[in-house]
């Protein structure tokens, strides 16, 4: 199991969008590094041959038949919008091109 | 050097590898893993969203099944492999318009996996490997403006997160512009034919991207990969992918480094240009989606959908070319739907019309009359048509009862108006006399009238035998086929034979 | 002040009275709002105390006795027995038009749009809903003091905590403000608080209650539960909430018993029924760390199980001690996801700083407490590439271990395993927050139960040092109809216990103008963390 080095740490926090000032940063690797050592004790386990368990509840396909509802009105979904111009909400621009994924 | 000499020639140094992949929003009423509607292209926008799709607090996704069947459906009419069970995963990723923060994707039990499709290109046919197609959520639409103060802001409409998307994606096996251009092409065929999608790139409801890459000719190892997006037509694709070839192969000779990255395709410049560097890999950090049980498909849910498959486009054209048509007949008729009703419905209400004939009166005249009207009847005929009216007409023709002239204004009427061709052609008086006896007293009566013309044939001058001939056409209106009258005229005549 | 003895009367009484029409349900929550105004500024239990719209729940509950007790008996019977009954929600918990802070600053101000499956089954029972109750921020504690809004004091000391993250809902039932209130337990949230508060809370199996409407923690392994003073009551509040929902896709479509609605009234007779029972006691349950007082409370409970006929078997679960390392990987990296959206887009706390990025930092940093950041980056560290086999894949294996030794338990023909609920009773403010791991040790009976999915109860079995300690009996899928009619059998045993009279000293010795849990925590040692 791996150590966190201060880098990684911001790594992990840039992953996570998470901005944190230096003390954070440096309380934080701590702490993570200190809670990785009682990860330490899962390596005693043999569990090649064991399969994982994602969910524990024995249900599958639980399907929706493919019926539209009505949607909320557009000042319901804006309504929480920290920021609205007309019926779009608004971000920042969006630097450094493309990012999104799929 | 010209562009397609330039192309030409970086082609014979470099081989381009080529990868597709296609993104397609799978037709259904309601969204992916939420019940509002999918909106049209022109909704309002945030006008179809809900608590699920906007990823408020405390919402969960539950599954749309004809989205999950759409991509079974695909799966089936590429030869591809169901895994026996499958499950949703998480892909993580911080971007505007994705509201939950991750997308709900497959990443390594994609629904379906190792398919292929073969397409005709003018080097003949050629297969490309599908490595999967998997569903997933599609994301917001960001419309980059300025705020009223000025500042850089996007703007964000969730009307489309959530709706369903189908991403499919290739092996490498695309070698040109042309063999990208056609998979698009027949891709788009097969999901419209196995009714999975609208698919119109107009719209965003499929979205080609490539990934390009050059290797010296005779080399293994694949060459720096650059993703080109933003093609928004068929032609675009062919297009940016010959531009990216002949880009990477002219930097390649001056010894420029290519970078791994992301281009866009500027349509009015006919130009890629460079969206995003790939500075380092992506880390997704894909994780087994808690919130959804798993799939199993089992052979039951799969035969069923297998039997509600159409005739897929390949096998259409085959059977098509087995009728005697040639392949371009072929194709055409397979890529138009329109055109493909009509002349199966046709050949249905009379089996014993040549097949060839049939093609040549879709695509002409009723092709014709069916691109002047949006009109289509409950089977989809143009305008007010009926197979039998259709049928009834060629088969008037083929008996040479109806001049292919007139036959052309009987479909259009019959098509525009609804009124049976055959009441049409009477009306019009379009019915031909073919009839060697009914021909020859017409015949008859104008060689009576005209001694001087007669004299003249028997003189040898051939031109008054067209005289002959149209005046015959004449005295029947029009009605008396030409073709009778002129071998009426000579036999009497006495001269057969070339005139 | 209106009379306050109804507040301690349980919520099966409330419910004979009001159909009885020897009360209503004005009167009841009239007596409620006021206990909870009057305890909440030592307590810091409730976030929001929601008179206006409790009242009006009140006057429509009673409209609908009265117009059943119109239609006759049939009519009275069938209604929920929760009808008008006083029921407090976690502030995760959505309600519409109501705040849903989850404890987070982040989700400051943030008013939801739709009601959650949970609250829309009280509606439909005639609960009153009185208020949204302090939490852990996003569920993520054991203290209730990692809440944006300050801590909850234990009603029992108040320089304590009430255990978490259920801290809240726990304090409130044990001071009497609700005879009810809804909890969720990620590893223990719903049972320790209520150990270290004195009263029942039942975590059931994952699955039983919808999530929909729940803000999420770690989603393979939250479940909502109630929290109440005795068996019955938690049995009343399950029914009331349990049941498949379309719109979670892991809610089960199990049948809900309708025993939960008769759980014998009778101490005798719930005694009686522990004949010829089996019940397991895990050995790695016991274990050193766990406070003797604690230990000793938890061993004369199973000593008056066996008295009362019960057959007591040593069963071992011997994967227990891999758990908490297995559970500190899984709820971090399901939480890493769930949490994504707190972006500043949508809703909720946004910081602006430049570009999108900038705004994400800003808003993310300022807007999340430190225990969440820690669990962020825990579970983001724990998905990252080349890490992903190491961490989440060997903690999901873990699990199929983990669930395995209770399967081998329960396949042995135990009924169920009955162990301590937390190793330790309330712990004074501030005693553990400077070191998460000690923090985390004290889920540590716990979180094996949400890692198998299995149902969980604990229940009261004395005190320890004037601190009460939490019994916990753990049975297989959908057995919580089982460890409740348990739960009755011991209440039943131990009804002449002189513990049992003993009440929360808090409920007499609040002081209006003292000290909130807060300024308590600040005075104390450890205090300056946060």
């Amino acid at each position: 199991m791996g150590t966190l080095s201060r880098a990684d740490v911001a790594h992990v926090a840039h992953l996570a969008r998470l901005g944190l000032r230096e003390e954070e940063l440096a309380r934080l690797e701590g702490e993570l590094n200190h809670i990785l050592d009682q990860y330490a004790i899962l390596a005693r386990l043999a569990t090649d041959a064991i399969p994982p368990t994602a969910q524990t509840i024995a249900l599958e396909n639980i399907l929706r038949e493919d019926v539209a509802r009505p949607s909320l009105p557009v000042d319901v979904a804006l309504g929480n919008a920290p920021d609205r111009q007309g019926d779009h909400l608004v971000v920042p621009a969006i630097l450094g091109g493309d990012g999104g994924g799929g | 050097m010209s562009a397609p000499a330039a192309r030409a020639a970086a082609l014979e140094r470099y081989e381009a590898v080529i990868g597709i992949e296609v993104h397609c929003q799978v037709r259904t009423a309601s969204k992916m893993f939420c019940a509002c509607a999918v909106p049209p292209p022109d909704a309002a926008p945030n006008t179809h969203t809900c608590p699920v799709c906007l990823a408020l607090p405390g919402t969960l996704p539950t599954i749309n099944r004809a989205a999950v069947e759409h991509v079974l459906t695909t799966g089936l009419a590429i030869g591809a492999s169901v895994p026996p069970a499958t499950r949703w995963d998480r892909k993580n990723y911080f971007y505007p318009d994705l509201p939950k923060g991750y997308q709900i994707s497959q990443y390594d039990l994609p629904l379906a996996a190792n398919g292929s499709l073969t397409v005709e290109t003018s080097e003949g046919p050629v297969t490309i490997g599908i490595t999967r197609a998997h569903l997933e959520e599609d994301t917001a639409k960001l419309i980059h403006a300025a705020a009223p103060d000025g500042r850089r802001v996007s703007l964000v409409d969730f009307n489309r997160a959530g709706v369903p998307l189908m991403e499919i994606v290739t092996e490498p096996d695309v070698r040109s512009a042309e063999q990208a251009r056609r998979y698009a092409e027949e891709l788009r065929l097969l999901l419209r034919a196995i009714d999975v999608s609208d698919a119109e790139m107009e719209n965003g409801q499929l979205r080609v991207e490539a990934n390009v890459s050059l290797r010296p000719r005779g080399t293994g190892p694949f060459g720096t990969r650059v993703e080109v997006k933003n093609m928004n037509s068929i032609r675009a694709v062919e297009r940016a992918i010959d531009f990216e070839i002949e880009r990477q192969a002219a930097a390649l000779d001056g010894g420029e480094p290519l970078r791994q990255e992301t281009r866009g395709w500027d349509d009015a410049a006919g130009a890629t240009y460079v969206m995003r560097v790939k500075e380092s890999s992506d880390d997704y950090r894909y994780f087994p989606e808690p919130d959804l049980p798993p799939l199993v498909i089992d052979a039951a849910w799969l035969a069923a959908l297998r039997a509600a498959l159409p005739e897929l486009p390949a096998a259409r054209r085959a059977r098509y070319r087995a009728l005697g048509l040639p392949a371009y007949d072929a194709a055409v008729l397979v890529n138009d739907e329109g055109m493909r009703v009509a002349f199966e419905a046709i050949l249905a209400a009379g089996p014993g019309l040549p097949p060839k004939e049939v093609a040549n009166l879709v695509t002409g005249d009723y092709g014709r009359a069916l691109n002047e009207t949006a009109e289509r009847t409950a089977s989809g005929l143009a305008g007010r048509a009926d197979a039998a009216s259709l049928a009834h007409v060629l088969g008037e023709v083929v008996a040479g009862r109806l001049s292919r002239a007139n036959a052309k204004e009987v479909v259009a009427e019959h098509v525009v108006g609804g009124r049976p061709a055959a009441a049409v052609i009477a009306e019009r008086g379009f019915a031909q006399i073919s009839d060697a006896d009914a021909v020859g007293r017409i015949v008859d009566a104008v060689l009576a009238a005209n001694p001087a013309a007669v004299a003249d044939v028997r003189a040898g001058r051939s031109q008054a035998l067209g005289f002959l001939v149209g005046q015959a056409m004449k005295a029947s209106r029009g009605q008396a086929n030409a073709a009778v009258v002129q071998a009426a005229v000579r036999e009497r005549l006495g001269r057969g034979g070339d005139g | 002040m209106p009379d306050l003895a109804s507040t301690r009367l349980a919520a099966h009484e409330m419910a004979a009275r009001l159909r009885a029409g020897s009360v209503s349900s004005r009167e009841l929550t009239e007596a409620h709002l006021a206990a909870a105004e009057a305890g909440n500024h030592a307590l810091n239990a409730w976030l929001v105390i929601d008179r206006d719209a409790a009242l009006a729940a009140a006057a429509a509950a009673d409209a609908r006795i009265a117009a059943a007790r119109a239609d006759g008996s049939a009519a009275l019977a069938a209604l929920h027995p929760l009808c008008g009954v006083p029921v407090g929600l976690k502030d995760l918990v959505t309600v519409s038009g109501g705040q849903c802070t989850a404890g987070s600053r982040i989700l400051d101000g943030y008013v939801a749009p739709f009601d959650a499956h949970v609250t829309e089954r009280l509606r439909d029972a005639g609960a009153v809903i009185a208020g949204k109750l302090n939490m852990d921020e996003f569920a993520m504690g054991s203290s209730t003091e990692h809440s944006a809004y300050g801590p909850t004091a234990n009603p029992w000391d108040l320089e304590r905590v009430p255990g978490g993250s259920s801290g809240g809902s726990a304090a409130a039932v044990a001071a009497r403000h609700v005879p009810l209130a809804i909890g969720t337990d990620t590893g223990g949230s719903i049972r320790q608080p209520a150990a270290l508060c004195g009263i029942v809370g039942l975590k059931p199996t994952y699955g039983r209650v919808s999530r929909y409407g729940i803000v999420a923690f770690a989603s393979s392994l939250d479940q909502v539960g109630p929290l109440a003073r005795d068996a019955r009551d938690a049995a009343l509040l399950l029914h009331a909430i349990a049941g498949r929902d379309r719109r979670d896709a892991t809610s089960a479509p199990v049948p809900v018993p309708e025993e939960l609605l008769a759980l014998p009234a009778s101490d005798d007779e719930a005694a009686a029924s522990l004949r010829g029972v089996r019940l397991g006691l895990p050995r790695e349950y016991f274990v050193a760390g766990m406070e003797p007082g604690v230990e000793a409370r938890v061993r004369d409970a199973v000593a008056a199980f066996e008295a009362a006929g019960a057959t007591i078997v040593d069963v071992s679960l011997p994967h227990t001690e891999y758990g908490l390392a297995a559970y500190y990987i899984v709820a971090p990296a399901e939480a890493s996801a769930n949490l994504a959206r707190y972006d500043g887009v949508r809703y909720g706390h946004a910081v602006r700083g430049g570009d999108v990025l900038g705004s994400y930092l800003a808003s993310r940093g300022t807007g999340f407490g430190p225990e969440v950041k820690r669990r962020i980056m825990l579970g983001t560290y724990a998905l990252s590439a080349g890490y992903y086999d190491a961490y989440y894949l060997k903690a999901q294996k873990v699990r199929t271990l983990i669930k395995g030794d209770f399967d081998t338990a329960f396949a042995a023909g135990v009924d169920a395993l009955v162990a301590p609920t937390s190793p330790f009773v309330a712990w004074p403010l501030g005693a553990k927050l400077a070191d998460p791991v000690a923090m985390y040790l004290s889920d540590a009976c716990t979180l094996p139960v949400n890692l198998a999915g299995l149902p969980g109860i604990s229940v009261p079995c004395g005190l320890s040092d004037g601190l009460p300690v939490g019994l916990q009996l753990i049975g297989p899928a959908w057995s919580e109809a089982r460890l409740l009619a348990l739960a009755r059998a011991y209440e039943g045993v131990t009804a002449g216990a002189p513990w049992r009279r003993l009440e929360p000293p808090g409920l007499v010795a609040i002081d209006p103008a003292g000290p909130t849990p807060a300024r308590r925590a600040i005075a104390l040692p450890g205090g300056h963390h946060r």
